[in-house]
Formats: structure tokens, sequence, C-alpha cells
């Protein structure tokens, strides 16, 4: 409740200060805007309120999982009988709540923040443009997105609810699922032509509108990062579209894409006309979704670079190593998709084929990741809030990815598919990897979009128990995993035999959520007091050497810099030698 | 404000922006159809084995008919380049002309398309009756999209053409070169769509 006063508070102040003086309406600057400034800190407002809004769905549902079939205390009957009668979560509810939790976490939380926020903020400003090359389609992009995100929240209020069959919404079971799967896949294709215009935004304005000297080799890490993921959005999310398109005839048209013959549901034969295949679904799914993995990791390994170079003061250890395997990872992330399908029976010599492609695909990861130590070593590293984070970001990251390459084994995988031990894995790339990674980007470049800093002792609240308490709730579903339990049971396994010596986890599991929620509160707070409160810095507060800190800081308005931008060197040039400073702009010609 | 290479060709991509975004755009495309054209094929060879399964293409639909959307399409393309080439030289009239010509054969080819239709439609066939009518209906169908996209931007630029063009002619000609990028490409689609889905 605090948190909203603050809010509100804000929200006023913030209107009142930017009136002074403005040219253009109200609407027009901060509503419709076609400033990529403007939009993305939109992007990156709504992503934040959808990824409280996807957590908040996971608490609900880690409640049940740890006290299965108990009513929920206070806020349990608030739901509605239809929902959680007597404040017991029902099970087509919960298959809601999962099916949106993966959802919004990946298509309305991580990748708008990552692509939409920090690409969009930040992108022209590295590269020394004005804006985007399109700001038209910048801005149809955003909006596209929103009404997406609404139709997705809005399916929750439909009879039947919300979509229950999973993010991946795998048919036959998708197909014969009552209307919120209809949403859901319309407010996947406004989703899909969203990314589509930013993808062609962000590649269009890195190739072409550089300024003057800031040849590839030049663009910082992060520039290179959003360019590879801006490609793979490009070219994975077609085939998504496409597949949803047919699922949605298969379920308005009757026609029988993904619905094979001689199917029986519920006792009753299926009267389509059948001669489907269900697993085309999942081979048009796969291959946007192996991709989509890469764009949530992509940005945070762009940011994480940034940040470990500012914060270490010397020049990232290895970057041509850096971008030659970030353009390799992409391409490698076009040829691993069925390695999620190593259990519906495509032959051996189809499995050997994405093992080894999978196996290949840990390579580049690697080197990132070793260059990220090496950039470390010999650095006088100021540990700064997003220091602490990006540093985070390395074994946790780590973690993730090495706890994939099992899942990669096809034999190892007949054991672990679908178990907790998946859940485990991405989480902690995408949780403890990237959101550290996106905690880092957001107070290491909030003084660049408020001019304030955000409060360091909050930051470290924030930081110590976020990292504890995503520890204890993603290390322990290993061992659920290990041990057998499968995932999206609604229950949490309590009525197999073989989980009962395990359920105990699911309420560590459950009280570390509690706990990572709580951390969340001092960002939150810190967040929104810092935009009045905040300590007031100077243009370029980090001494950063990138374009962004060659203007002001908040830049200024529609076209970002003073005058033309001329580039005289590479994007990391700090502690040079014989140089007056720790640091050399990439803008000024003497550092 | 203004963008860099909005309308002046970069010095060192050769290309201005609007034209390497559709090009991009495009590339997106030739995933979308051929995801299509994958399906087609998965669900070809599944039905291999079942008599029957997978009727021929001119059993059920009308060639003629296709053939005649076909030269309809190419003609089109050929207008849309001449249109593109008179505004280039400075005819400005030649280019209302050809480009009206370009808008009146898409419109020709979606009514044909739409008899095509209810031809089938006539003879009880729906999207819902077998898995090739299936594939059939929803690539056409997106094809025929795509087509309908093309003729609203096409009209909005016949008659944006006279301002514009006044006010910035390089302006003016990249819009029309690059709504005749799109066009090509999907021409280029309707080529492989004739002999898959009606002729093997």
């Amino acid at each position: 409740m605090q948190n909203n006063g603050h809010a509100h508070g804000h929200g006023h102040g913030d209107h009142g200060d930017h009136g002074h003086g403005a040219p253009e309406s109200f609407i027009r600057k901060y509503v419709f805007s076609v400033d990529h400034k403007v939009i993305g800190i939109q992007y990156g407002i709504t992503a934040m309120v959808f990824l409280l809004v996807g957590f908040f769905f996971i608490l609900l549902m880690r409640w049940q999982l740890a006290y299965p079939e108990q009513a929920l205390p206070v806020i349990g009957r608030l739901f509605g009988v239809t929902r959680m009668p007597e404040g017991v979560m029902l099970p087509e509810f919960y298959n809601q709540l999962g099916a949106m939790h993966g959802t919004i976490m990946v298509f309305l939380g991580v990748v708008p923040m990552a692509v939409g926020a920090f690409g969009n903020y930040l992108v022209p400003l590295q590269v020394g443009a004005p804006d985007m090359a399109f700001p038209k389609l910048n801005a149809a992009s955003y909006w596209l997105y929103f009404v997406g995100g609404v139709i997705m929240l809005a399916s929750f209020f439909i009879p039947g609810g919300a979509a229950k069959s999973g993010w991946t919404s795998y048919p036959p079971l998708a197909v014969i699922e009552t209307a919120g799967q209809t949403w859901w896949l319309l407010g996947m294709v406004f989703l899909i032509n969203s990314s589509l215009l930013g993808s062609v935004n962000i590649i269009t304005t890195i190739v072409q509108l550089r300024a003057p000297g800031l040849q590839f080799m030049r663009l910082p890490f992060l520039v290179w990062a959003q360019l590879v993921t801006s490609l793979l959005l490009l070219l994975a999310f077609p085939p998504l579209e496409v597949a949803g398109f047919m699922q949605l005839l298969d379920r308005v048209a009757g026609t029988s894409f993904f619905m094979p013959s001689g199917l029986v549901i519920s006792g009753e034969a299926y009267t389509g006309s059948g001669g489907g295949n269900a697993l085309l679904w999942q081979h048009l799914f796969w291959f946007l979704a192996h991709p989509e993995v890469y764009v949530l990791i992509l940005p945070a390994m762009g940011i994480v670079c940034e940040i470990l170079a500012n914060n270490s003061r010397k020049p990232l250890y290895g970057y041509k190593a850096l971008v030659y395997s970030v353009l390799f990872l992409g391409f490698m992330s076009f040829v691993v998709w069925a390695h999620h399908m190593f259990l519906t029976g495509m032959g051996t010599a189809i499995s050997t084929f994405f093992q080894l492609t999978t196996m290949i695909i840990s390579v580049p990861s690697i080197i990132i990741l070793t260059v990220m130590i090496l950039s470390l070593w010999g650095g006088s590293i100021r540990f700064t809030t997003p220091m602490l984070f990006a540093l985070a970001f390395i074994p946790m990251f780590g973690i993730g990815g090495l706890t994939g390459l099992p899942l990669g084994l096809s034999v190892a995988d007949i054991h672990l598919h679908d178990t907790y031990y998946v859940i485990g894995h991405f989480h902690f790339v995408v949780a403890p990897g990237t959101l550290l990674a996106l905690f880092a980007g957001v107070y290491y470049w909030y003084p660049k979009v408020t001019g304030r800093r955000m409060n360091d002792v909050l930051g470290r609240l924030h930081f110590w128990p976020t990292l504890v308490c995503m520890i204890g709730t993603f290390m322990p579903m290993f061992v659920l995993g290990m041990a057998g339990v499968s995932r999206r049971l609604y229950d949490g396994g309590a009525t197999y035999a073989h989980a009962q010596d395990y359920l105990w986890i699911n309420q560590l599991i459950t009280f570390s959520s509690w706990g990572l929620a709580l951390a969340q509160v001092f960002f939150i707070v810190n967040f929104i007091v810092s935009l009045k409160k905040g300590e007031k810095v100077e243009d370029n507060p980090w001494q950063g050497t990138t374009l962004e800190w060659a203007t002001t800081s908040p830049p200024l308005g529609h076209g970002n810099f003073e005058g033309p931008i001329t580039v005289y060197r590479g994007p990391y040039e700090y502690s040079v030698p014989k140089a007056k400073r720790d640091f050399s702009p990439q803008h000024l010609k003497r550092g | 404000m203004e963008i860099p290479y909005d309308h002046e060709n970069h010095p060192v991509t050769g290309v201005y922006n609007a034209k390497l975004g559709i090009w991009l755009f495009l590339a997106s495309e030739v995933l979308f159809f051929g995801a299509l054209f994958s399906t087609y094929i998965l669900l070809r060879i599944g039905a291999g084995g079942v008599a029957g399964a997978w009727p021929h293409g001119a059993d059920l639909l009308n060639i003629p008919l296709a053939t005649i959307n076909t030269v309809i399409l190419i003609t089109s393309s050929l207008t849309m380049v001449m249109a593109w080439a008179s505004l280039k030289l400075g005819r400005f009239s030649k280019f209302q002309i050809y480009f009206a010509v370009t808008i009146l054969l898409a419109l020709a080819f979606l009514v044909i398309k739409g008899f095509e239709y209810g031809e089938e439609f006539a003879h009880g066939r729906y999207p819902s009756t077998s898995t090739y009518l299936a594939v059939y209906f929803t690539m056409t169908g997106v094809h025929g999209l795509h087509i309908l996209l093309g003729v609203v931007v096409n009209v909005y630029h016949l008659f944006s053409a006279k301002a514009i063009y006044a006010e910035n002619s390089e302006r003016m000609i990249n819009r029309i070169e690059v709504a005749g990028l799109y066009w090509h490409f999907v021409d280029l689609v309707w080529i492989f769509l004739f002999p898959v889905l009606y002729l093997l």
C-alpha cells in the first residue's frame, strides 16, 4: 500500500516537472511518443509491472505446491468460487496460473525488458544516433506489445479462464481447451508482430545509423548482443506465428493441422478430419523457443559486459572473441531446437544430430563466460551496486548453463525430461542469470535516464537477500527433479509414492520465494523514491567511455546529442597508459 | 530532428534505411512461408501411406483460373517496375497509370481467388474437410492477406504520391521501390504456391 502511495505521489510530481515549457502536448510527448527514450521507458515500466504480475502468479502456485489443497489465508477467498472456492486453488486455476506465469515472464516481462527497454533506450545512444531508424514503427511496436499484454491478462476474466496448456501450448490438449487458449493465440500474434517491428528497427539502426568512426569492431558489446538478439527474433518468430494461425484454425475452423486421426478425447472420438501431426506444433514452437532462450540471455550478457568493463576499469579481455562467439551462438541457436523433443520418438540419428549441435553451442557460451571472468583479472574493481549484480551473474549463469548439459544428452534426458530438474535449469539461466543482469542494468543506467542515482544501501539490501533466496528457490529443484518429481503437478507430487521423501523441499522452495518477494520491496521503494530523492549526478557518473555518456543525464530531448558526434577509439579504453584519466571516452579525440 | 539516411543512401552499406528494413522484413517473411511449406511437406509425407489421404490438387481445384491468376500477378510485377522506373525518370503521370494498373491487377487476382473459393465451398469443400484442403486454404489465405495488405499500402501511396513527390522526389521514389520489393516477394510466393498446391 505504501508503495502505491509513492507511485501516485511521484506520478503527479513527474508530470509537473516536465510540463514546463513543453511545446508538445502531454499525450504526444509521454503517451504516443516516437522518441526512443520515452518508448524505452514505457517498455521498461510495463515490463517490470508484468514481471511483478508473473511473480505474483507463481507465489500463488507455490502456496498450493507447499500446502496442497489447503486454504490460502486472507487473500485466498478474493479470487472467487470459480478459481479458489473457500481459498483452495482449483486445478484449472493452477493450470491457468502456470501457463500465464511462463507466458508473462518470457514474452511480456524479460524479453520486453531486455530488448524493448534496454535495446530501445541504449542502442541509439550507444551508436551515436538521434533516434531509431523508424521512430513510428518503434511506437507501434510498443503499442502492439501493450495490446498483446492486455489480451493475455483479460483472458482470465472470460468463461473458463485463461489458457491452461502451459506456455508451450502443446496440442492436442491446447486445441480442445476452453476459449482462453484462443485469446492466448491472439495475444501472441500481437506480441510476435511487436517483436518483428522492434527487431527490424534495432538491426537497421545499428547497421545504418552508427556515428562516423564507429566501425563494427568499435561497437560496445551490448550493441552486438542486441544485434544478434534482434536477428534471432526476426527469423525465429515467424514459424511460431504460422503455428499459432494453424492452432487457431484447428480451434475455430475445425481443421486438423495438429490433430491426428483416431484421436479419442474423454472417451469420445474426435470428429475433425484428422490426418494432422501433434509433433508439427512442437517443431514449429521450439524452432522459435530455442532461439528465444538466447534472446533472453544475450542482452543480459551485453549488460554484464558493459558493467564489468566500467567497474573493473580495464578493457574487456578478448573483445573479438566475444563478438565472434555471440555471432556463432546466434547461428547455432537455430539448429538445436529438437533437443527439447528427445522423448518424442524421433529416432537415434536425429537425436544424435541435435545432441551434437547442443554440445557445440555450449562452447561459445563458455567462451563468453571465460571472457567475463578474465576481464576482472588485474582490474581495480569498484564494488558498486550494479557491479555486485553483474558479478553474481557470472557464477549463477554458469550453474544454469552447466546444468543444461545433461539435458542436452539424449540418454540423460530420458530421466530428467519434464522433471523439476528442467525447471531448475532454465530458471537458473533466466532468474539468477538474466534477471540479476537486468537489475544490474537498471542500477547502472538509472542515472542516465533520471539524472539521479539509486540508493546504495537499499541496493545492497536488495542484492544479498535476492541472491540467497534465488539460490534457495532454484537449487533445491535440481534435487527434486533428480528424485523424479515431474513438473506441472498440481499437488507438487503429494500423491506420488516416490516423491514422499522430498515433499519438504516444496516448502523450502516456497519459503525462499517469500524471501525473494520481500527482498524486491527494497528495489521497488528504491526505484520510486530515488526518482525524487536520489542523489543528483553529473553527466557521466560512472566515468564510462561509451557514447551514451557523451550526452547529458538525462539526455536532451528528441535528438539525443547536442551536435554531430565522431568516434575515435574502441568502446572500453579504460586505464590507457599515459592518459590523463583512467577512462578515455570514445567521442573525445584526446582521451 | 532528421534521421540520417532516411532517403539518401548510406555511403558504406549503399542503401537507405527503409530498403534495409524491407529486406529484413522479407527475410522474416521467408521464414513465415517457409514454415507453411514445411507444414505442407510434413503433413503430406505423413499421409503418404494411406490411399486417397492426399488428393491431387488437379482433381479438386480450378487450374485454368489459377493459371490466369499467375499471369495476372506476373504482369502486375511488370507494371510495378514500370511505375517505379517512370517515377525515377520524372514522368509522374505515367507512374500514376502504371501504379493504378498494378493495384487493379491485384484486385483482379483477389476477385478470381474469391470465385475459386466460392467454387470449393459450393462443392462442400471447406478447410475442415481434409488436411489437404486445410493446407490449401491456409496457404492461399495468408497469401491473399499479403496481397490485400499490398493493395492497401499501394492505394495510400497512389493518393499521397503527388504531395510527397513535390516535396522530396527521392523519398517518394524510395517508397515505390520498397513497395515494389514487397510486391515482387508476394508474387514469388505465388510462383511457389501454384505448382505445389495445384499441380503436384
